[in-house]
């Protein structure tokens, strides 16, 4: 077995592809995430979705469409919590998504499915089936071009608000337009790093590309291609490892954001401390 | 492109606006305002400035009453981009990855397509935004990189590229310079003798009677509102302030006879720093220092 190999083998290439789709899609969306503070709504979305998905398969849908609304599910009721009651909004996310997981959790067991929780839960990205497949490049694609028209309203949103609301766009309509992106980019990463890491797909990309610059343009580039990077090497080093395919994904974004944090030419630790 | 009929105003009636956590923010607030005319929004923290000012905006629905802008709802104000909003610097994230450019050209995503793809008359009126407020030469800078004025002035010319006729400030002269100071207050004069409607929340009192034409005074309803000369009296701002405003009486304090009219006071709107005379530092209270003010008599004496 040589360095060669893994582009042998058909799983192997079409791997690749849809995780460096998966990741570019991811890259796009942890660009806003990371700049209105949403990491958290990121993890709470992608905990949520697994009652969906356990719903949508019971009624023979596609996954895609279950995992889609209970997301949004989760995102709606937070809001409605939080604007109802006295309580901060993270708390009320905590206490919804860990719900509705933990209710999604008790679906699967009670109905009889094929689908192995390990593989919503982790990702099978090297096993992954046509349909899966297809769902997943339509999600990707969807929310690719939805987000690429949008960016400047969506970026405007994320920078300021009433600013966006004192000129006549919409300021509601984004913030469902963000979080419909969000719960498709999530949709289109389940099946490459599934519900428990998919949040690191959400987050890191951002993060690094913010070490390395002050405009977004250039961070929506950057995080892209770190991302389609990592997720690239992650597929890449699990054929040799045999498995966990999402998790060396997920090590592989945590080790360019580590890199960036330390040799970032302007906001790294090493060129701060030479200016110091 | 300006609307021929009614003329530009600002009317606030009756106006109440309760929280959902049951709490009232604002209480039969009314207050009208014609064309022309900067005015002052006068009030402590808490006292419902910001509430008036959302209410302005349409980002809260009053319970009670309305706001018209030139016999218009807020709504349809709003979809003619005609509010403009500088906010203040406290709300407004400074490592976000735009330039001075990007920011002064979200004043004029209203008018574009929904692309946001800028026209040639866009690039211009943001270049020619930038240069009233001087800050041309600043244009490619993270916003993060410049000074308190420079910032402020940033987001002034956000509001001037947005070619609204009402323009609300919130706090405009927080940790900004004197020249900045003086930038801002000229510019407000300039678009005030344009016609246009300028809102100022501030609770810098100093600087209110040098520019503002108007004062509103608010305490959880508008308490007093007209021309300054009028409203800005100490039995209103005693009102408006209760016992939170600092005072200063001379005749309490160690400035004697012989300082005559040469007092200078420094202020920040904190408490004034007060030298008399001859440069001596002056105290509020003459008690206690008893044995100062006699020394000052000799010198005075000599």
């Amino acid at each position: 077995m040589n360095l060669l190999t893994p582009f042998q083998y058909s799983f192997m290439n079409e791997a690749l592809m849809i995780s460096a789709l998966v990741g570019a899609v991811c890259a796009v969306l942890s660009c806003y995430l990371v700049l209105k503070g949403w990491s958290l709504m990121g993890d709470a979305i992608s905990h949520a979705v697994l009652p969906g998905i356990v719903a949508a398969y019971s009624m023979g849908l596609p996954l895609a469409v279950g995992a889609f609304a209970s997301g949004l599910l989760c995102a709606v009721a937070t809001g409605w919590i939080k604007s109802s009651t006295r309580i901060k909004e993270d708390t009320v996310m905590g206490i919804v998504f860990t719900g509705l997981f933990a209710l999604g959790l008790v679906m699967f067991t009670k109905i009889q499915t094929e689908a192995h929780l390990n593989h919503i839960l982790f990702g099978n990205i090297l096993g992954i089936e046509r349909d899966d497949m297809i769902q997943t490049i339509i999600a990707a694609s969807v929310t690719l071009v939805v987000v690429l028209v949008m960016r400047k309203d969506l970026l405007l949103f994320c920078f300021d608000a009433a600013h966006a609301r004192a000129i006549g766009l919409n300021t509601s309509m984004l913030y469902y337009v963000l979080l419909s992106l969000l719960a498709g980019t999530i949709v289109a990463s389940l099946q490459s790093v599934g519900i428990i890491l998919v949040v690191a797909m959400l987050v890191t990309p951002g993060c690094t590309a913010r070490l390395l610059t002050d405009r977004f343009d250039r961070m929506l580039l950057i995080a892209v291609a770190s991302s389609v990077l990592a997720s690239c090497i992650g597929v890449y080093v699990s054929f040799f490892i045999n498995g966990a395919t999402g998790a060396c994904i997920v090590l592989a974004q945590a080790l360019l954001f580590a890199l960036a944090l330390l040799l970032g030419p302007k906001h790294g630790l090493i060129a701060r401390r030479f200016r110091a | 492109m300006r609307e021929i009929s009614p003329p530009l105003s600002i009317e606030v009636a009756d106006v109440t606006v309760a929280y959902a956590n049951g709490i009232v923010a604002l209480r039969d607030a009314s207050f009208k305002l014609g064309p022309g005319v900067i005015c002052a929004l006068v009030g402590v923290n808490g006292s419902g400035k910001s509430t008036l000012f959302k209410a302005i905006m349409g980002f809260i629905r009053p319970v009670k009453g309305s706001v018209r802008i030139a016999g218009k709802s807020v709504e349809q104000a709003r979809r003619g981009k005609r509010i403009a909003y500088v906010p203040q610097s406290e709300e407004v994230d400074w490592t976000f990855p735009v330039n001075v450019w990007d920011v002064v050209m979200m004043g004029r995503y209203g008018h574009m397509n929904f692309m946001r793809l800028p026209s040639a008359t866009d690039k211009r009126i943001v270049a020619e935004s930038l240069d009233r407020v001087g800050m041309s030469d600043f244009k490619e800078r993270q916003i993060g990189e410049l000074s308190g004025g420079q910032k402020k002035r940033v987001f002034l010319a956000r509001a001037l590229a947005q070619r609204g006729s009402i323009m609300l400030l919130d706090e405009p002269f927080t940790g900004v310079d004197v020249t900045t100071e003086e930038t801002i207050i000229s510019l407000l004069r300039a678009l005030r003798d344009d016609g246009h409607i300028i809102l100022v929340s501030t609770h810098n009192l100093g600087s209110v009677p040098e520019f503002c034409d108007h004062v509103v005074l608010v305490n959880r309803t508008v308490l007093a509102a007209g021309p300054t000369d009028d409203v800005f009296t100490e039995k209103n701002l005693t009102l408006a302030f209760g016992g939170v405003l600092r005072q200063f009486h001379f005749e309490q304090s160690t400035i004697q006879e012989h300082d005559g009219r040469t007092v200078k006071l420094l202020t920040d709107d904190e408490r004034p720093l007060v030298f008399g005379k001859d440069g001596h530092l002056e105290y509020k209270d003459r008690e206690g220092r008893e044995k100062l003010v006699k020394e000052r008599e000799k010198e005075a004496g000599k």
